[in-house]
C-alpha cells in the first residue's frame, strides 16, 4: 500500500474586501514524510511578495505527524517572511490534533474557504 | 518474511470473560504500510461499536505507532517486519505494535510549538505524544534483544479520549 502522491495546486484569489491577494495552496492525497518536495517545494516556489496564504486540506486523504511537521516547517518559513496563514477543510479529528500540538497558535482553522478568506481582512 | 495478515484467533481468557479474539498482522518496514494496520484497527473498532470520533483517534494512534516501529525500531529495514496484534473483548480493544528495536527514543510530553517555530525543537517528534493523548492507555515496553512494543487500549465505556 504505497503512499498516495501529494498534489498541491496553487491559486491566487483577490481578497474579499480588498487588500493583498490570497494565495491558496490546495492539497490532495497523503501528507507524510514523503511530501516534503510537494509541500515545501511548492511553498518555496511562491513569490516573496505573497502575504496571505490559505491552506486547503479538504481533499487530503491521510495526514500523519510527519505531514503535520511539514505544515509546521512551512509556518516557520512563512513567519520569517511576515506571511499570514489561515487553514480550512480539516476534519474534526485533525482540527483536534492541530489544536493538541499547538499549531492553532500560528494558523486559524476554518470550516469553509469563504470564512477563511474573509478572516484575512 | 511474510507481509500478509496472518490470522484471526478466538481464545479463552483467564479474566472471567467468555472469550477474546485477536487479529495479527505482519507489515514490512516500509512507510505507507502503516495504513494496513490503521484501516484494520478502524474496521475492528467499528464492528465493536466505537464512535467515529474514537475510530479516528485510534487510526492516528495506530498509524503513529507503526511509523515509529518502522522508522526507529526497524530502521526502515524491509527485511524486518512490524507486528500488529489487535485483541478485543466486550469492552476494549488493545493494539500491540512490535518491532526489533530497543524501544522509543522520542518523547511523550506535549510539543512546544513556540520552540518549534524558533527552531529550538525539531518540527517532527510528535508521534508518541499523539498516541498518549488519543487512546485511553498507552505504554512502551523495551525488551532487547527480542525487540520492543507499543501497547494501546481504547475502552468502549470511555466515549472521549
Amino acid at each position: 500500500m504505497p503512499e498516495l502522491v501529494t498534489r498541491v495546486t496553487v491559486e491566487e484569489l483577490p481578497a474579499p474586501s480588498g487588500g493583498d491577494p490570497i494565495t491558496v495552496m490546495r492539497f490532495s492525497g497523503d501528507i507524510t514524510s514523503a511530501s516534503q518536495p510537494a509541500v515545501m517545494g511548492t511553498y518555496e516556489g511562491l513569490p516573496d511578495t505573497v502575504k496571505r496564504i490559505l491552506l486547503d486540506f479538504s481533499k487530503v486523504e491521510y495526514l500523519n505527524s510527519s505531514g503535520i511537521a511539514l505544515v509546521i516547517q512551512m509556518m516557520i518559513a512563512a513567519s520569517k517572511k511576515g506571511q499570514k496563514i489561515n487553514s480550512f477543510g480539516l476534519s474534526p479529528h485533525f482540527k483536534k490534533v492541530f489544536t493538541m500540538v499547538g499549531i492553532t497558535k500560528y494558523t486559524s482553522l476554518f470550516e469553509e474557504e469563504a470564512t477563511a478568506s474573509a478572516a484575512f481582512s | 518474511m511474510s507481509n500478509k495478515a496472518t490470522g484471526i484467533t478466538d481464545q479463552p481468557t483467564g479474566s472471567g470473560r467468555a472469550s477474546s479474539s485477536s487479529i495479527e498482522l505482519r507489515l514490512p518496514s516500509r512507510l505507507g504500510y502503516e495504513k494496513v494496520a490503521m484501516n484494520t484497527a478502524a474496521s475492528v473498532a467499528r464492528l465493536m461499536g466505537f464512535s467515529e470520533e474514537r475510530v479516528d483517534d485510534l487510526k492516528t494512534a495506530v498509524a503513529e505507532a507503526c511509523i515509529n516501529a518502522m522508522e526507529h525500531g526497524n530502521k526502515l529495514d524491509e527485511s524486518l517486519s512490524v507486528g500488529v496484534v489487535l485483541s478485543m473483548d466486550a469492552n476494549s480493544l488493545e493494539v500491540k505494535v512490535t518491532d526489533n528495536g530497543e524501544g522509543p527514543q522520542t518523547r511523550t510530553d506535549a510539543p512546544d510549538i513556540d520552540k518549534k517555530m524558533l527552531g529550538e525543537e525539531e518540527a517532527r517528534g510528535m508521534g508518541m505524544f499523539l498516541i498518549q493523548a488519543l487512546v485511553d492507555e498507552a505504554e512502551w515496553v523495551s525488551s532487547p534483544p527480542q525487540g520492543s512494543y507499543a501497547r494501546m487500549v481504547i475502552h468502549l465505556s470511555n466515549p472521549a479520549a
